[in-house]
C-alpha cells in the first residue's frame, strides 16, 4: 500500500450490494496480511438510501470503522451522485475515484422535489475533486452477464485492473467460496475479468 | 463449512462484530442461543442459527425477547451455557424477566448481549441500556475491538460460571455491524452434563434473603474484574489530558491523538469492565493528571460513575477538570464518530483541526448541488406501499378522518411522504395495535374517528396477540391490519411462528394469524393488497359499522423475497402515447404521489419511464394510472 493506514470507501445506493462487495475485498486483504476494518451504514438504507463502506487497510493497527474527514484514499462509487456525496467529506487532492456511471434517482428526484445533475457537469464535478478518476459502464456489463449486481465485482475488477489494488483471481475466488457460495465463483471471476479489461485499456 | 466453526485456534480471519460475538460463545462451549430479531444484533443468533446442526447446540428464534431470555435461562439454571441476544428495545421486552433472574442467580453460564444503536440508525428510539448494568447489579462489559468482542463473550461466560449470575455485554452498531481482524481460539471438546437440581427451587423472594445474594455476588465480580486486561491504558505516563473511553470511542480516540500530533500530551484509559469500575486502575491513572475527556456513546454512563468515584476518593485525587457530555464539550446524544472526537480533542488542546466547520459547509454546499439527498422509501413492488395506499384511499372515501396506529417494522416509514404520511403513530412493537385498542373504546366520549393499527406479521407474534384478547373483552371497536408480508423483512427475513421452518430450518406448523383471529371470535377477512380496489373496498366496509374488534390480512410477499424466488411477475411498461404527463389531471400521481422507485420521470420525454433494473414487476401501478398508460404483461 502506498500509504498506511490506506483508506477505502465504497459507496452505493441501498440493493447495489456494495456490502458484499467491500466485504470480498476486506476478505482478500486479511488473507494477505494486513489488518483490515470495514464499517458498513445499512439497516434502513437497504430501502433505496445511500450506503458508504469504509474500509480500513493497515500493516500494523486495527483501525476504527470510520474514516476520518478528508482521509480517502480510493473512492469506488456504484453511483455517480455518490461518489460526489462522498469525495465531499472524505476526499483530498491525492483522492482515486473509480465510479460506475449508471446513475440511481432518488424517490426526491422521481417526486419531482429536487433535480439530479446533469450528467457532464456531476462527472466534471467528480473529477475536479479526485487526483484521478476511472469512469465505468459497470451496470451495463453486468446486465451482459445477466445481474446487475454483478457491478460491485466488475468495479473490484477495475481497481485490479488499474494497479490501485492488488488482488488475484485466485484470492477472489477463495474469498467468494468462504464468504458467498462455491457456484457463485464463476460469473463473479468473469465480472472481475470484464472490470479489469476495462480500466486496462486507460 | 461456516468460516464461524473453523477448527483452526491462531488463525486469523475477517469477522463482522457480531459473529465474533457468536464465535467467542462457541468457543466457551454455548449450548443454547436465542433471540428475537433486532438490529443491530440479528446476526449473532442468525450465525450460530447456521452452525447449530454441526456444533449440536440449540438455536431458536423466539417470539419475543422476554422468551428468548426464558429460554436462555431454562438452559443456564441447568447446568449450560446459554446466549441471549437482543437490541436496545429488546431488553425493555426482557427487562421484567431478567430482573426477577438477577435475584436468584442461574447454576450455568448465562451471556446477556445487549446491541445498542447510537443515533437510531436502524431504530425506532435511542437508549443507553448500559444503566440496566447498574439497576440489576451485573457485571457489564464492553468490546471496542472484534478481538475483544470475542475475548468478552468467552471470559463472560468464564465470570457467569463462577459468580453465579448473568453477565450483560453492550455492543454498539460501530463493532456488531463492523468488520475486523480475529484470531481464532480453541473450539471445546466437553460440555458440562445438563440437568436442573429439583431439590433447589430458584425464587427471588424473600428478597431480604436473595438481594443480599445479589450483592454478594457482585461484589465477587468486582474481585475477578478488577485487574481485568479489558482495561487499558495508551499514551504517556503523565498526560495533560487524559481520554477515558469504551466502546467504539477507544480506536477512534488513539487516531485522532495520532492524527492531531498529541501523542506526547494525551493518553487514552479504556475502560472495557464498565461496570463494577476497574477503582483502583482508574485512581491510579487520575492521580496523575488534571484534565479528563470523556467519550462513549449516548448517556454520560462512564463519566457520571468515574464522578462519583472520583467524589468517593477526593481525597487521594488533586483537582480534576472533567469535561465531556456533562460539560456540553461532546454533544449529549447520538454515535462517535472520528470528526467529533477530532473536533473536541482539538477545541479542549487548542490544536487546529483540518476538517473545521467552514470546510464541513462546502462539503455540505457541494452534495447539495450534485448529490441530491435519497429519503427512504418502500422497496419497488413494495406490497405496504400498495397496502398503505389503499388504506389511504378508504380513510378518505369514509370521510371521518379515521386514525391508523403504527408500530416498528419496513412499514413505519407510511409515517413517510414515500408511504403517504398514513402512519400517525410510530412506538414500540405492536403498540399501534394497543393505542388503536383503546382509541377504539372512546365512543362514550362523542369520538367517531375510525380506529384502524397496522402491524407486520412478526410482529403480531412478537407483541399483538394480547391485544386481540383485551380487544375482544373491551369490545373495542378497532380494525387489526396485519401487513403479513411472510418475513421478519426489516431485519433480514428471519422465521417466525407464522413460518414453516424454523431457526434451525427443520419443519415446524406455521400459526396462521386468521385461524388465531377467528378463534378469538374476530370477523377477519384475508385480501392481497396488490388488488388494490378490492382491498379499498373492503376496508371501507369494515370500519363503516363496527361493534368490536375486526382483522383484516392483507398477505402478499416482501419483494425482496418475492423477486429472489420466482423474477418479476409482470414485464410492466409505458405507453408513450397514452401517458400525457403534466398534462394528466393527476400531476404525475405515479411519480410525484404513488413514488415507486421503480418509476421514473424522464424530463426531457416529459413521460414516465419504468426504470427496468429497480421495478420488481408487481403491476400495481398499471391499476392506478388514470390514463392506463401503465401496461402489465404476464412476465
Ligand atoms: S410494476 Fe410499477 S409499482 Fe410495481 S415495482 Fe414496477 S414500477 Fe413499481
Ligand atoms: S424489504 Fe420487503 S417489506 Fe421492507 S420495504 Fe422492501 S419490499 Fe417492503
Amino acid at each position: 500500500m502506498e500509504k498506511d493506514p490506506y483508506n477505502v470507501v465504497v459507496a452505493g445506493v441501498g440493493g447495489q450490494g456494495n456490502v458484499l462487495g467491500t466485504q470480498l475485498l476486506g476478505a482478500v486483504l486479511v488473507d494477505q496480511g494486513y489488518k483490515v476494518t470495514i464499517g458498513e451504514t445499512y439497516g434502513a438504507s437497504q430501502r433505496g438510501g445511500s450506503v458508504m463502506s469504509h474500509m480500513r487497510v493497515s500493516m500494523t493497527d486495527q483501525y476504527g470503522p470510520l474514516i476520518p474527514p478528508r482521509c480517502a484514499d480510493l473512492v469506488i462509487a456504484l453511483e455517480p451522485s455518490e461518489a460526489v456525496r462522498v469525495l465531499a467529506q472524505y476526499g483530498n487532492p491525492n483522492t482515486v475515484t473509480v465510479v460506475n456511471t449508471r446513475t440511481i434517482f432518488p424517490v426526491d428526484v422521481t417526486s419531482g422535489n429536487l433535480a439530479y445533475p446533469e450528467k457532464d457537469a456531476l462527472m466534471a464535478k467528480i473529477i475536479a475533486l479526485s487526483k484521478k478518476a476511472f469512469f465505468l459502464e459497470a451496470t451495463e456489463k453486468a446486465l451482459e452477464l445477466g445481474n446487475p449486481i454483478l457491478a460491485n465485482i466488475i468495479m473490484i475488477g477495475a481497481v485490479s485492473g488499474a494497479g490501485i489494488l492488488s488482488i488475484t483471481e485466485v484470492e477472489l475466488a477463495k474469498a467468494i467460496r468462504e464468504n458467498i457460495s462455491s457456484d457463485k465463483v464463476d460469473v463473479n471471476l468473469k465480472a472481475f475479468a470484464i472490470g479489469k479489461e476495462m480500466t486496462n485499456c486507460d | 463449512m461456516s468460516r464461524l466453526i473453523l477448527d483452526e485456534p491462531g488463525k486469523e480471519i475477517l469477522l463482522m462484530g457480531n459473529e465474533a460475538i457468536a464465535r467467542g460463545a462457541l468457543e466457551a462451549g454455548v449450548r443454547v442461543a436465542a433471540a428475537y430479531p433486532g438490529n443491530p444484533s440479528s446476526e449473532i443468533i442468525g450465525n450460530l442459527a447456521q452452525v447449530a446442526k454441526e456444533m449440536g447446540i440449540y438455536v431458536e428464534w423466539s417470539v419475543n425477547e422476554k422468551v428468548a431470555a426464558e429460554v436462555a435461562a431454562a438452559a443456564a439454571v441447568s447446568n449450560m451455557n446459554a446466549l441471549v441476544a437482543m437490541k436496545q428495545n429488546g431488553l425493555n421486552v426482557a427487562c421484567d424477566f431478567l430482573l426477577n433472574l438477577n435475584l436468584t442467580g442461574i447454576r450455568g453460564g448465562l451471556v446477556v448481549i445487549v446491541a445498542d444503536d447510537p443515533s437510531g440508525i436502524s431504530s425506532s428510539n435511542e437508549q443507553d441500556s448500559r444503566s440496566f448494568a447498574k439497576l440489576a447489579d451485573i457485571p457489564l462489559l464492553e468490546p471496542s475491538t472484534f478481538q475483544e468482542a470475542k475475548e468478552m463473550v468467552r471470559e463472560g461466560f468464564e465470570l457467569s460460571r463462577r459468580t453465579g449470575n448473568f453477565v450483560m455485554i453492550r455492543s454498539v452498531t460501530r463493532i456488531s455491524h463492523a468488520r475486523g481482524n480475529v484470531i481464532l481460539g480453541p473450539l471445546p471438546k466437553d460440555f458440562p452434563v445438563p440437568y436442573f437440581d429439583t431439590s433447589k427451587p430458584l425464587c427471588p423472594i424473600p428478597t431480604s434473603i436473595t438481594h443480599v445474594a445479589l450483592h454478594r455476588r457482585f461484589k465477587e465480580a468486582e474481585e475477578i474484574l478488577k485487574d481485568s486486561e479489558f482495561n487499558e491504558y495508551w499514551g504517556p505516563e503523565k498526560p495533560e489530558l487524559l481520554v477515558i473511553t469504551c466502546g467504539s470511542g477507544w480506536l477512534f480516540s488513539k487516531e485522532a491523538i495520532d492524527i492531531l500530533g498529541l501523542c506526547s500530551r494525551v493518553a487514552v484509559l479504556k475502560v472495557g469492565t464498565t461496570w463494577p469500575l476497574p477503582k483502583s486502575f482508574l485512581i491510579k491513572h487520575l492521580q496523575k493528571t488534571r484534565r479528563v475527556l470523556f467519550f462513549e456513546e449516548i448517556d454520560p454512563v462512564l463519566e457520571n460513575n468515574v464522578a462519583e468515584l472520583y467524589a468517593q476518593h477526593n481525597r487521594e485525587l488533586p483537582l480534576i477538570e472533567f469535561m465531556g457530555k456533562n460539560s456540553g464539550i461532546v454533544p449529549g446524544t447520538g454515535e462517535l464518530s472520528p470528526e467529533l472526537i477530532l473536533n473536541a480533542l482539538g477545541k479542549v488542546t487548542g490544536e487546529a483541526v483540518e476538517f473545521d466547520e467552514n470546510q464541513a459547509g462546502q462539503a455540505k454546499d457541494i452534495i447539495e448541488g450534485y448529490a441530491p439527498q435519497r429519503s427512504m422509501a418502500f422497496c419497488a413492488g413494495c406490497p405496504h406501499r400498495a397496502s398503505l395506499w389503499a388504506i389511504k384511499q378508504a380513510l378518505s372515501l369514509d370521510g371521518r378522518n379515521g386514525v391508523l396506529f403504527g408500530d416498528i417494522g419496513c412499514y413505519a416509514l407510511g409515517i413517510l411522504p414515500t408511504g403517504f404520511s398514513q402512519l400517525k403513530t410510530v412506538h414500540a412493537m405492536g403498540s399501534g395495535a394497543g393505542m388503536a385498542c383503546g382509541f377504539g373504546n372512546f365512543h362514550q366520549f362523542g369520538v367517531n374517528q375510525p380506529s384502524l393499527a397496522v402491524c407486520g406479521d412478526s410482529t403480531f407474534f412478537h407483541a399483538v396477540i394480547p391485544v386481540l384478547v383485551n380487544a375482544v373483552h373491551q369490545r373495542s371497536r378497532f380494525l387489526l391490519v396485519v401487513l403479513d408480508n411472510s418475513a421478519t423483512a426489516m431485519t433480514g427475513f428471519q422465521p417466525h411462528p407464522g413460518s414453516p421452518v424454523d431457526a434451525m430450518g427443520q419443519n415446524t406448523s406455521p400459526i396462521v394469524i386468521e385461524d388465531l383471529c377467528k378463534s378469538l371470535g374476530l370477523p377477519t377477512v384475508v385480501m392481497d393488497p396488490f388488488d388494490l380496489d378490492g382491498t379499498i373496498e373492503t376496508v371501507c366496509e369494515m370500519i363503516r359499522e363496527q361493534t368490536g374488534p375486526k382483522a383484516l390480512i392483507l398477505r402478499q410477499e416482501c419483494a425482496l423475497v418475492s423477486g429472489k424466488k420466482q423474477g418479476k411477475k409482470y414485464q410492466v411498461r409505458i405507453d408513450p402515447q397514452r401517458c400525457i404527463g403534466e398534462e394528466c389531471g393527476c400531476d404525475r400521481l405515479c411519480t410525484r404521489v404513488f413514488k415507486c422507485p421503480g418509476l421514473t420521470w424522464d424530463r426531457s420525454e416529459k413521460k414516465s419511464r419504468i426504470e427496468s433494473v429497480i421495478c420488481n414487476g408487481c403491476g400495481v401501478c398499471a391499476d392506478i394510472c388514470p390514463s392506463h398508460a401503465i401496461v402489465k404483461e404476464s412476465a
